[in-house]
């Protein structure tokens, strides 16, 4: 299986997806956002990082990026593509998922441990996987998820909310909500759900003795999904 | 021609940032704040004499990049 993750200028997790990736059977390669076409893929990864500093909004200069419309054009015709973090602002700028990150509620970079809810399983990424509730890793400033009425309705309506925050039992309370997104929502997919936005970063956590597991076991049901 | 172009929140977004501003007047002694809300302000010197053309270009930018629709609302409020 083959994937691709982009670098833009400030991305600063995509080193660690590249060796998630590698880890569990993936055959990865860094593609630079000023390139002009994809290499062939079957998963395409938007990483973490700040990419432009943030300037303007989270994700708007790199949403313009040449690659990008490569990235578009793969996402449109059914391929893979996973956005991390600033790779979830990342796709919602450039309209691949549906809303907006805004600033934290409390206006903190918060940068911790969290429990979420799978609440979809129809869908390459979470097909099979055995747990319900995983523990992932947040880091962000911008993660405090948004939509107009009307989008949560279709969101709801075609089942793309993908996880919720909740807490290790799964319980998906406001007060297991770190930055005050709509509805605990943590991730989300398009409406044929082969393009998922997320918060949390499942590559910080592939290695028990340095974090937990929780991530080891995504990636290797998504490689198994897509085999 | 310089096009000034102002970019605000919609009416039903948060805007956690105004908020803590609201605050902090309010310990200064504003106390008459009924609300604060926090937006952007662009100037862009456009090649175009034509004010009406250099409008459009810079709307153009604001429904493109400058602004998010899902969020925010333009308006230009200068040209000259």
């Amino acid at each position: 299986m083959k994937s691709a993750v982009i670098t833009f200028p400030g991305s600063n997790c995509d080193r660690d997806m590249h060796v998630a990736l590698n880890k569990f059977g993936f055959k990865n390669k860094m593609v630079w956002h000023n390139d002009n076409e994809l290499p062939k893929s079957d998963l395409v990864v938007l990483p973490g990082g700040f990419s432009y500093g943030d300037y303007l909004r989270c994700g708007s200069m790199a949403s313009k990026s040449k690659i990008m419309q490569s990235v578009i054009n793969f996402a449109k015709s059914g391929g893979l593509v996973m956005g991390i973090c600033n790779g979830f602002q990342i796709l919602v700028e450039s309209g691949l998922v549906p809303g907006i990150l805004l600033r934290n509620k409390y206006l903190e970079f918060i940068c911790k441990n969290v429990f979420v809810k799978i609440d979809n399983n129809d869908n390459p990424y979470f097909k099979n996987l055995d747990k319900e509730v995983l523990e992932l890793h947040i880091a962000h400033n911008e993660g405090n998820y948004f939509c107009t009425n009307d989008q949560l309705k279709e969101i709801e309506d075609n089942n793309q909310v993908a996880i919720y925050y909740c807490n290790d039992n799964g319980k998906t309370e406001e007060k297991f909500n770190p930055n005050g997104s709509l509805k605990n929502i943590a991730g989300i997919f398009n409406k044929e759900k082969n393009v998922l936005g997320m918060m949390p970063h499942p590559e910080r956590m592939i290695d028990q003795s340095l974090s937990g597991e929780d991530g080891s076991l995504f990636f290797k049901n998504l490689i198994n999904n897509i085999k | 021609m310089k096009v000034s172009a102002i970019i605000t929140l919609k009416k039903d977004v948060l805007d956690p940032q105004g908020k803590v501003i609201h605050q902090t007047l309010d310990g200064m002694g504003f106390k008459d704040v009924n609300e604060v809300r926090q937006g952007k302000y662009f100037e862009i010197d456009v090649k175009e004499n034509d004010p009406k053309k250099a409008q459009k270009i810079v709307e153009d930018m604001c429904n493109k990049l400058l602004a998010n629709l899902v969020i925010e609302n333009y308006k230009i409020i200068e040209i000259q």
